[in-house]
């Protein structure tokens, strides 16, 4: 391949400036590479979640409960094949700063409900047995300290008063795509507890979950729980999975489409930089290229001179800022993981990081090129320097 | 004696398609960084402002926001007799019981449902908020079924027009007014007579008692005696930190956000002044020679390419602030975190955001333009000349 060494050799004649240049790229890919894998972590919800899974609530808004007496009117609904319920406890630990989210909910049909939370036989029986015993995903307890057994205290928000749990399980995520972050425990603890202080805020709950018995029959069940209850003092509002969630991106999406608005810009920027790159560079060599014309050379040869010398620049700081992406994230990650329980980059980051390289190559190679072909050989050999 | 100033100003004319390029990349990183404080400054604003000093709001020990809070009839009733309260306008104690609680609308546009703050006010509530005023419309009448939106409401959110009508809680409620109240929160949120809602959500509790205080120095004896009362459990703070404190959250996100990014564009926008800086000084090795043997010394040639830097930089933090102050015709319409509901808030360009963008400017300039400038200044002045 002489050619490739002839664009690698023309490329680093100025080794300070291409140098420079390739650093540039390397920060704005890696800065791309961060902002993408940011906005799929906001995704993250919605990737996770299952065909065959429904959320009911109640259809004013999510703050408004429904009747605990559903879950056998739901159950009866052909293609039902599980009913889960549960409730946004909203507790806090220690310090408003360590959010995690935590629920309280029925566990049985809870787990059954999410294969995916795994937990071992043992650890699952003794949370099942005892009342104040809660299941914490891996991360919280890592980042916490907390050992099996442990009690642990929450100050809740929206239950006033603190919360004593017992820690009986840590569940693992089936695969990276799951939550590590979830807290929950017996919804019979909390509505028990309730009954005692505030009656009136018994025996209700946030949301159901429903496991349907196959992903096409999705559609139907959901407006069939939605039917029963038409006209009810709490009427419902039954979606996939998927819906749910995205309704929470779509509800912060002015933020991402920011994100995403200025992960283009520094795409820009760096568009100038080698742009200014490369006009200096074939500034300086507008002699050669009247050289190369004159031994015959035609345009295609001489613009695919300077596109390759560009392309050389691009990807080889793409590649490193590629390489220097998955340290970042896995810093990000360590440092935001409260706000993103899952941040790792995709397959499709990768890509897009490989076509912003080419769309700056290529756009900072035009005008250059242009200028190239466009010299008048007897100009071009008189101009010194 | 100092290289003229003109020297550095005419060489950035001379070499303009670079100055263009470099100054154009610096100024897109001062517009995103000048853009993301705006917008945290835009959050805070609005919440800060939503809040007035001389109000106090009781809400339920631990609630992090009014949606959570619960104040039962005879704890409100308690709190209304504290004797630091103002007397209101027709003699009575200037206090509301209010409700707040979240529906789901669809918005303009996407047809998305988001969460919005629907607010049962009492009749001192309006008084309570000087800051609201109805542009069109009326007010609701108590005991009905009638309630007003704010501004960036009807904007935002279909059906929320005059005379049509939302239906939630089975009841139809018909919309007789549309309020402005300034760069608030309460601009996002839909106010209507808080007993007729409670029935409709059937909420046994108001969320919130809010009262005007006498004089603003009580605030200390009120707080102390209401949160240090065991029958009630529930905590007194004053209305102007209870918002203030709602903003936290985000802003910080924002914030946080907004710095990293820059601080990794900044790298790519110091390259580029480094290259164009180092281009110029080798371009120029001739004249540097000449100026030297004309008897500038190496100080003053380091300054003369600083001083060139630092005028890409200011080039580029006067774009990029002059762009990004446009960016307060913008309104932008979220969920806050911490509230779980939608809030509209603008881009607040404060003069501190100003300073902090042409600092950051004018940094960008000096980091790269100092290595340049010294490899100018080092030169020696035979080779310089001899220099082709």
């Amino acid at each position: 391949m002489p050619i490739l060494k002839i664009l690698y050799k023309n490329a680093f004649r100025n080794k300070l400036r291409t140098g420079l240049t390739v650093l540039g790229i390397t920060v704005a890919i890696l800065a791309f590479g961060l902002l993408r894998t940011l906005v799929d972590a906001w995704y993250s919800g919605v990737e996770a979640s299952s065909a065959v899974r429904l959320v009911t609530r109640n259809s004013i808004s999510l703050v408004f409960p429904l009747p605990v007496a559903y879950k056998d009117k739901i159950r009866q609904v052909p293609g039902v094949k599980l009913v889960s319920w549960g409730n946004w406890f909203g507790g806090i630990y220690v310090e408003e700063k360590n959010f995690f989210p935590n629920f309280a909910v029925d566990p049985r049909s809870y787990l059954e409900l999410y294969p995916e939370f795994i937990l071992s036989d043992d650890q699952r029986l003794t949370f099942y047995r005892d009342r104040r015993g809660a299941v914490a995903g891996r991360k919280v307890v890592e980042k916490f300290g907390w050992k099996v057994g442990n009690t642990i205290t929450l100050k809740g928000t929206i239950y006033p008063g603190e919360w004593e749990f017992v820690l009986r399980g840590v569940y693992r995520g089936m695969d990276d795509t799951v939550d590590e972050t979830q807290f929950f425990f017996h919804w019979d603890y909390l509505n028990e507890t309730v009954k005692k202080t505030v009656p009136r805020r018994a025996d209700q709950v946030g949301f159901y979950l429903i496991g349907v018995q196959s992903p096409d029959l999705a559609a139907t069940v959901a407006l069939s729980i939605d039917g029963l209850f038409r006209n009810s003092l709490a009427e419902t509002l039954t979606e996939t999975e998927r819906a749910f969630n995205l309704g929470f991106v779509a509800m912060t999406e002015a933020i991402l489409t920011a994100i995403q608005i200025v992960s283009l810009l520094v795409i820009v920027i760096i568009m100038a930089v080698v742009a200014n790159t490369m006009a200096m560079t074939t500034r300086e060599r507008i002699g050669e290229y009247a050289i190369l014309k004159t031994l015959g050379f035609g345009r295609l040869h001489i613009g695919s001179l300077i596109l390759g010398e560009s392309l050389v620049i691009t990807v080889l700081g793409c590649l490193a800022g590629i390489a220097l992406t998955f340290p970042a994230v896995a810093i990000v990650h360590h440092e935001l993981g409260t706000y993103f329980p899952i941040f790792k980059v995709g397959g499709e980051t990768l890509y897009l990081d490989f076509a912003a390289a080419l769309l700056v190559a290529v756009s900072a190679a035009v005008i250059p090129i242009r200028r190239a072909i466009g010299i008048r050989i007897a100009e071009g050999l008189r101009r010194i320097g | 004696m100092a290289v003229p100033f003109s020297y550095s100003f005419r060489n950035l004319l001379r070499r303009r398609t670079t100055t263009i390029l470099t100054a154009a990349g610096m100024a897109l990183v001062v517009f995103v960084f000048a853009s993301v404080l705006m917008l945290a400054e835009g959050l805070q604003q609005t919440l800060v402002e939503t809040g007035s000093r001389e109000n106090v709001i009781v809400v339920r020990k631990g609630s992090t926001s009014e949606v959570v809070s619960g104040v039962e009839r005879e704890k409100a009733a308690v709190v209304e007799t504290q004797p630091e309260i103002a007397g209101g306008p027709r003699g009575q104690k200037f206090a509301a019981r209010e409700l707040v609680v979240l529906i789901a609308l669809p918005k303009r546009g996407t047809g998305q449902p988001s969460n919005v703050t629907i607010r049962g006010i009492g009749e001192n509530s309006l008084a309570l908020r000087p800051q609201v005023r109805i542009v069109e419309g009326r007010a609701p009448r108590l005991g009905s079924r009638e309630v007003m939106v704010g501004m960036s409401i009807a904007k935002r959110f279909k059906g929320t027009g005059i005379n049509e009508k939302l239906c939630c809680g089975m009841q139809e409620w018909t919309i007789v007014g549309i309020f402005d109240a300034g760069n608030t929160g309460f601009n996002s949120e839909i106010w209507g007579d808080a007993d007729q809602l409670m029935q409709a959500f059937r909420r046994p509790a108001y969320s919130l008692v809010i009262f005007k205080l006498r004089d603003s120095s009580g605030f200390e004896a009120v707080r102390a005696r209401i949160d240090g009362d065991p029958r009630l459990s529930l905590e007194a703070k004053r209305e102007s930190l209870y918002y203030a404190e709602q903003s936290r959250a985000m802003a910080k996100f924002l914030r946080i956000l907004g710095l990293s990014l820059t601080s990794i564009f900044s790298i790519g926008a110091i390259v580029g002044a480094m290259i164009t800086m180092y281009s110029a000084v080798a371009s120029r090795t001739n004249e540097i020679g000449t100026l030297r043997a004309l008897g500038y010394r190496r100080s003053n040639i380091l300054a003369a390419f600083l001083a060139e830097a630092l005028l890409l930089g200011f080039f580029g933090g006067v774009a990029g602030i002059f762009f990004a102050s446009f960016m307060q015709l913008i309104t932008v319409s979220t969920m806050n975190f911490q509230t779980f509901a939608e809030l509209a808030f603008g881009f607040t360009l404060s003069p501190a955001i100003a300073a902090e963008s042409m600092a950051f400017a004018f940094i960008m300039g000096f980091v790269g333009g100092v290595l340049p400038a010294l490899r100018a200044a080092k030169m020696n002045i035979v080779e310089s000349l001899r220099a082709d």
